[in-house]
């Protein structure tokens, strides 16, 4: 059964909410009646959203462990192949291979790397930079980086129906509903 | 972050808000983003801007003529083989740690205070960075020879960096201290950069800001994203600050001059560093929010908590102060006693007992809730905080090294022009950036603050949410 013929350069249905509350209960609400793919845009970071609609939370911080201990092994490494292989210096019959000195600089790059990796990753991961999106091309969505808060059911989702998810999304205490373009 | 949205205590129960009264999120967004995107440019704004560049153009005439003659111009010479290279390096370094202080330190510890004076902060960390690596920089004379001894690079000369020096740990920790600073600041810049892009009405203005913010859509996948991202680098930068100034204290503890060679050093200088700091960010914040009525958004609560700080570090330098004196009798030895001794009534005596009035008498009228509600006399008081921390370096520095352990070689040791014009031209750098960063930059982070309003606030109900929910 075929119902979703209407969603021909359709990305998906926009709901404007005016507070951080009325777009968490919308979220809900439309998880429960079995929509998925959906996304809220939201001016302030509210955590509680992803947990409720992607209910996964991101690998950043296992990738940044990773990085972190390739940071310190690039430190120590390099320090050690620089002091003992490359570069011998007798210094006062000091044994070449002083691991303490070398803790500083193995540090530092650990931080560096793991900094690195937590900014770029989350950039990266985020699909930045990204010129185009379709939410850009409502208008309204201007708001939604100062004073609104937005939910879109994308036209890919299995229950969408142009029809009655806009009425679904009314129901919701939406101030607005507006067709996205692909 | 997710502490924004569950605070223990609310803003606006408090008698003396962290954001004033009848705030909503569109005011909060109006106030910061209409300074980057008005059209007119005040006559303070450009008069602010003229005294930067001047001081800026005094710097390259410093530069250029040192690079033309060689480091001789400047007043070092045997034994004072380092003077204001070093003290304005410590000096700079230790302003920019009050920033990363209130961007990482107090997020960890969850102070919903440091939102709005997080962005300037982090911002005169960032340019404090830069006027201090001027220095050492310049001070190796020729700094486009001096990348094979401090980078490990690999070079014709199979040389490579002495791993062993604390001069080298430097490197390693001012330039990683640099970089994540710099990520930091635009990684918290990206959210109010789409704000911008999406206010502006020039489409100059918007194209800059669109390119910046990189298409940022605030979705609830960018955010959770973007908040451990903030997390975990707020994690990595109080290490990371906390081992920069202790690093930098290296530079002298791990010599045997007596007067640098002490124990308590790393955590002098870290003390050290925030007090100025907070002088620093004090100094800078007092202006900045009367000019662009910003009262609202740093309040007197921020003034008043930056003043608590600056008393408690300054207490534990005080503290410092006193602890090196003890060692240098204690220790018993003659060079160490003849040092304190020289540090105290010898010529460059009057600094010495001129930081210790300001930094260990001084400083206690900061007990008092009058003085702390104060502008003008905090004001005052920031820049001479600022003024006895750049003197406590002179005298760690210069009075340590102008009486050497042989009599025949003291001296005396008075800066050149050079060195004073090179000084002010890094204060002109300093107040060029910072003005060009108040006017192209919003200077609060918006999206941080807006997260202190009531409404900001939600409730999940048990059984939604995952396992991520309500903590």
């Amino acid at each position: 059964m075929q119902v979703n013929t209407d969603k021909t350069g359709l990305y998906g249905l926009m709901a404007e909410f005016d507070s951080a509350q009325g777009i968490v209960d919308a979220s809900i609400k439309a998880v429960a009646a079995g929509y998925s793919k959906m996304e809220a845009y939201t001016p302030i970071p509210i955590e509680e959203l992803n947990d409720i609609i992607h209910k996964k939370r991101t690998i950043l911080p296992k990738l940044v462990l990773f990085m972190a201990f390739s940071g310190m092994a690039t430190g120590f490494t390099l320090q050690y192949w620089a002091s003992t292989i490359a570069y011998p210096m007798n210094v006062g019959g000091r044994p070449l291979a002083t691991w303490p000195s070398f803790v500083i600089p193995s540090y530092e790059l650990t931080i560096l790397f793991s900094a690195l990796t937590a900014a770029i990753g989350m950039i990266a991961l985020n699909g930045l930079p990204q010129p185009y999106h379709p939410v850009f091309n409502v208008e309204r969505f201007s708001l939604a980086s100062s004073d609104k808060f937005f939910l879109v059911i994308e036209a890919e989702d299995a229950h969408f129906a142009k029809e009655q998810t806009g009425t679904f999304l009314q129901g919701l205490g939406a101030k607005g509903v507006y067709d996205v373009a692909e | 972050m997710a502490q924004h949205v569950h605070a223990q205590s609310s803003a606006a129960t408090l008698d003396n808000p962290v954001l004033g009264a009848g705030q909503d999120y569109e005011t909060i967004t109006e106030a910061v983003a209409q300074i980057p995107l008005s059209k007119r440019y005040s006559f303070g704004w450009v008069v602010g801007l003229l005294i930067g560049l001047a001081g800026l153009s005094a710097l390259q005439l410093a530069i250029g003529y040192l690079l033309l003659k060689g480091i001789y111009i400047w007043g070092n010479n045997i034994p004072v083989g380092w003077a204001f290279d070093i003290i304005n390096f410590v000096w700079w370094i230790g302003i920019g740690h009050a920033g990363t202080l209130i961007s990482a330190i107090l997020l960890l510890f969850k102070q919903q205070w440091r939102m709005s004076i997080s962005r300037f902060a982090e911002a005169m960390t960032i340019f404090a960075v830069a006027c201090a690596a001027l220095f050492p920089l310049l001070h190796t004379g020729r700094p486009w020879l001096a990348a094979y001894w401090l980078f490990p690079y690999p070079n014709t000369m199979g040389l490579w960096p002495q791993f062993r020096s604390p001069l080298i740990w430097d490197v390693f920790a001012v330039s990683t201290y640099a970089t994540v600073s710099v990520v930091f600041w635009i990684v918290g810049l990206i959210p109010d950069l789409a704000t911008m892009r999406d206010r502006a009405t020039s489409n100059v203005k918007r194209m800059v800001f669109g390119t910046l913010a990189l298409g940022w859509r605030g979705s609830a996948r960018h955010w959770h994203r973007y908040e451990v991202a903030s997390l975990i680098l707020a994690g990595l930068s109080t290490p990371l600050v906390l081992s920069v100034h202790s690093v930098v204290s290296f530079d002298f503890a791990v010599s045997v001059i007596p007067g640098w060679h002490a124990t308590i050093f790393p955590p002098y200088f870290v003390a050290g560093a925030i007090y100025s700091g907070f002088g620093m960010v004090l100094t800078l914040a007092i202006p900045i929010r009367s000019a662009y009525r910003l009262e609202h958004l740093i309040t007197m609560r921020h003034i008043d908590n930056m003043a608590k700080v600056m008393l408690a570090t300054g207490l534990i330098v005080a503290y410092g102060y006193g602890m090196e004196a003890f060692f240098g009798w204690y220790s018993a030895n003659p060079y160490e006693r003849f040092m304190l001794w020289n540090r105290m009534t010898g010529p460059y005596g009057w600094a010495y007992w001129l930081l210790i009035f300001i930094n260990a008498v001084l400083i206690h009228v900061l007990w008092f809730k009058s003085v702390r509600q104060n502008l003008k006399l905090i004001f005052v008081l920031s820049l001479i905080v600022n003024l006895a921390m750049w003197l406590e370096r002179f005298v760690i520095i210069v009075t340590s090294l102008h009486r050497d352990f042989v009599p025949s070689s003291w001296d005396m040791y008075s800066p050149t022009r050079w060195d004073f014009m090179m000084f002010f031209g890094t204060i002109g750098l300093f107040v060029t950036l910072f003005f060009l960063f108040m006017r192209f930059v919003p200077m609060i982070s918006m999206f941080e603050v807006r997260t202190l309003l009531p409404e900001a606030k939600v409730h999940v109900p048990h059984g939604h949410g995952g396992h991520g929910a309500g903590h």
